[in-house]
């Protein structure tokens, strides 16, 4: 069966008792037990819940893994990951990585004493030169964020395999419909299902899927110790959006194209990236390892003053963080994103004043450039401060 | 709001934002009452029978998409229908398409009759028909089109010149092209009804009914309607209708794609006699339709001819459900025979052709190749 019939049919979207082709969403905290010598598939939510269950399943069909988790946001996630790591175990994490997984690593467990080397992981004799004696694994985001960068993961995943660690992959950015990290060689995927996955801005979730059952036994107990689970009402949603997800992705993607080649000739577009163009510096690797180039892309304007003109003249498109909505957001990841890390590494990865990162959505792409176009020349806006970005109204 | 392009307007809806917020994702108003200011003061919301803004932002937004001025939501497609019959007065008498969700016949004949209305029904294909059937009592058009399961077009531009020559109301039931598709206000009808179940909201998870037309007084008959009998669409279903918009132009556009393929398919399979899709070239309403629509939508009826190959279709089929309802992205197949139009009587549905070797399939959003490998299987 083809990826767009799986997303809508994979043996979990049809209510076995009564038919019901939109799956029952089990509000339920706990579940009588018949027997008690008995045990039952269910008997409290946070252990398992039948909704939740069929977003896991449904994940774990589509990025064709072993098993799925879904978790209360993408942080939770990627903490409940970390969490099945032990004090003393060192990580390599690619140095693109999302703001929020840079801030738990460099916070919350350094305390518990995991290490942790930030690593230019595009280049694999630099991943084999940072692997200590107690280096577990690697933890990798590709494109990455906010500079769409390109790691080679099969590469990346085979370097470190020699030294028996394991691959975790951040697959936020692609989704299943375009990069399966697991047929890479990754042991662990990782999504914010906040994204494309949901959709529509309006859930906000975290997706794992495991390759094997020992690493399957390992997240669900952080699951079920820990407790950060989805709801039944937001695994819902999630399974909701799925469901048109490649139809999204397709229009955003031939959007996001479009759009980043009308930046290319915008003389007051410095820079464009996005790995869709003959020009980005991935553009090769991502096409061995993924199916599309995506809905993500970044800009340097000429200089910062275009760049908050620009934020402060949008009108179609929102002013928001998070992307793969449905709604074209824009964000400025030097005070959003990544204003959790420190000004000398956004400094050495290039997230400078004039970046913008878009996420295209599925408005007339002929509406978003007209929007763009005005909002690039809008050189009359006052820009008394960036509290302004925040005041949008359509 | 108005000049951007109709995707765009899918996407951010009437009002765009949350505009106390900013939230993205307008906010599901679960709240049964308001708070008053003050004594004889209001928020302009007082109780959610009468108004909520969840409510508000998707009656709006489907109205703004079919281009009228006033947009309501409720709890299903017949409460919606019922609704616009409330503008009628007994005594009065409408012309109405003969081929017919089997639904709205039985509302007509049952409830409505009952009432002192009274129902003629033609075949709105010819407008002549529909000219032969107006009395001096009558007061409007209902008309479904393309109508159901039999796929058969009515020249809406036709169908209004006749109606303004004799003062009548035209309704257009646009369930299965919806607003992407056609625009009937643009060509000139008065009133627009949907099931907001199907295209609309998309999903096969919600029901939903919408009335939007741009008069001003029988905007506030409905209203005044909608609030004494109380069928109005909850804040939730609101919101997933909302969100199920946001999609609608891509859901159809692929759903399309597939019903063209599928519609070529089955006029070449050996085991089928007939088929009704309106975007096949031969279809007697396909010119009209190219006419005043964008496109042919995702639904068709097909005739097999062997009577005992039905159940063995049905049982058969494994990515189509066999389930009623239509417009969602799962294919589903209908036998309208026992399904949808098991309300209207042997001698109608015989007139028209709903036999009992006719099938009716909504094309989903999956991948095209295995809906075909699904009804060879099915077929063979």
């Amino acid at each position: 069966m083809q990826f767009a019939s799986r997303l809508i049919h994979n043996g979990n979207e049809i209510d076995k008792t009564t038919g019901a082709l939109s799956i029952p969403i089990y509000q339920a905290s706990t579940f009588q037990q018949n027997d008690v010598t008995q045990p039952q598939e269910y008997d409290y939510s946070r252990s398992g819940n039948p909704t939740r269950q069929a977003l896991e399943n449904t994940i774990a069909i589509l990025e064709g893994g072993h098993r799925g988790f879904a978790f209360a946001s993408g942080m939770a996630a990627t903490s409940s990951v970390l969490s099945t790591f032990a004090a003393g175990d060192h990580l390599l994490v690619c140095e693109d990585v999302y703001g929020g997984t840079y801030r738990v690593i460099t916070t919350l467990f350094q305390r518990f004493n995991l290490e942790a080397s930030f690593v230019n992981a595009s280049d694999h004799e630099n991943i084999r030169h940072n692997i200590k004696p107690n280096t577990k694994a690697i933890f990798l985001e590709s494109p990455s964020n906010p500079l769409l960068k390109i790691i080679d993961l099969r590469a990346a995943a085979a370097v470190v395999q020699e030294y028996g660690l394991s691959v975790i992959v951040d697959n936020t950015f692609m989704s299943p419909y375009f990069q399966r990290p697991l047929e890479l060689g990754a042991d662990i995927v990782i999504h914010s299902a906040t994204k494309f996955i949901g959709g529509h801005s309006d859930v906000v979730g975290g997706l794992v899927v495991a390759k094997d059952p020992e690493w399957s036994k390992r997240i669900y107990a952080a699951q079920n110790c820990f407790g950060a689970i989805l709801g039944p009402q937001d695994s819902w949603l999630l399974l909701r959006g799925l469901k048109t997800l490649k139809v999204r992705l397709d229009f955003q993607q031939k959007s996001a194209h479009r759009l980043a080649h009308w930046l290319l000739a915008q003389t007051e577009v410095e820079e464009v990236f996005y790995p869709g163009l003959i020009c980005h510096p991935g553009f090769e690797i991502h096409r061995q390892q993924a199916d599309g180039p995506g809905a993500v892309l970044s800009f340097k304007t000429r200089d910062q003053a275009t760049a908050l003109a620009f934020l402060n003249s949008v009108k179609l498109a929102a002013v928001a963080v998070s992307l793969g909505g449905v709604e074209t957001i824009i964000s400025y990841p030097r005070t959003m994103s990544h204003a959790a890390m420190p000004e000398t590494q956004r400094h050495h990865l290039g997230i400078s004043d004039n970046l913008i990162r878009v996420s295209v959505g599925l408005e007339d792409c002929g509406d978003l450039i007209n929007d763009f176009a005005q909002a690039l020349n809008n050189k009359l806006k006052p820009l008394s401060s960036l509290d302004k970005v925040y005041n949008y109204r359509l | 709001m108005k000049n951007l392009r109709f995707t765009s307007r899918t996407v951010h809806g009437e009002k765009g934002y949350d505009p106390h917020t900013g939230a993205i994702s307008f906010p599901i108003y679960q709240s049964a009452t308001f708070r008053h200011p003050g004594l004889g003061e209001s928020t302009g919301y007082d109780y959610t029978r009468s108004e909520n803004p969840t409510r508000e932002q998707v009656a709006s937004t489907v109205a703004n998409l079919e281009s009228g001025n006033f947009g309501f939501a409720f709890s299903s497609g017949m409460a919606a229908i019922s609704t616009v019959l409330e503008l009628f007065k007994p005594g009065d008498h409408l012309v109405v398409s003969d081929d017919l969700y089997g639904g709205s016949y039985r509302l007509f004949e049952e409830i409505s009759r009952g009432h002192g209305l009274d129902f003629t029904y033609v075949d709105s294909s010819n407008i002549d028909h529909a000219a032969a059937a107006v009395r001096d009592n009558t007061r409007a058009f209902f008309m479904e089109t393309p109508s159901n399961p039999m796929m058969k077009v009515t020249d809406i531009r036709a169908l209004v010149s006749l109606a303004r020559t004799r003062q009548l109301i035209t309704i257009i039931d646009n369930t299965f092209f919806t607003p992407y598709l056609q625009r009937p206000l643009e060509l000139g009808a008065d009133i627009v009804v949907h099931s907001g179940t199907k295209f609309l909201s998309g999903h096969n998870d919600t029901l939903a009914g919408f009335i939007v037309l741009n008069d001003e007084e029988m905007a506030e008959r409905i209203r005044l309607v909608q609030k004494s009998v109380g069928a109005v669409l909850s804040p939730f279903d609101s919101w997933l209708v909302i969100r199920g918009l946001k999609t609608l132009a891509l859901r159809l556009d692929k759903q399309q794609q597939n019903a063209i393929a599928v519609a070529r398919w089955l006029q070449k399979h050996h085991r089928v006699k007939n088929v009704y899709y309106v975007g096949l070239p031969d279809h007697a309403g396909h010119d009209i339709c190219k006419n005043q629509a964008s496109g042919y939508g995702a639904m068709i009826s097909f005739t097999v001819k062997d009577a005992a190959l039905i159940p063995r279709i049905l049982n058969q089929v494994e990515l189509i459900a066999f389930a009623e309802s239509l417009g969602g992205v799962e294919s589903l197949i209908t036998y309208p025979l026992t399904q949808t139009h098991a309300a209207i009587p042997e001698d109608i549905r015989r007139r028209l052709g709903i036999d009992d070797k006719l099938l009716r399939l909504s094309v989903g959003i999956e991948d095209v190749d295995d809906i075909l490998t699904d009804l060879d299987r099915a077929l063979s």
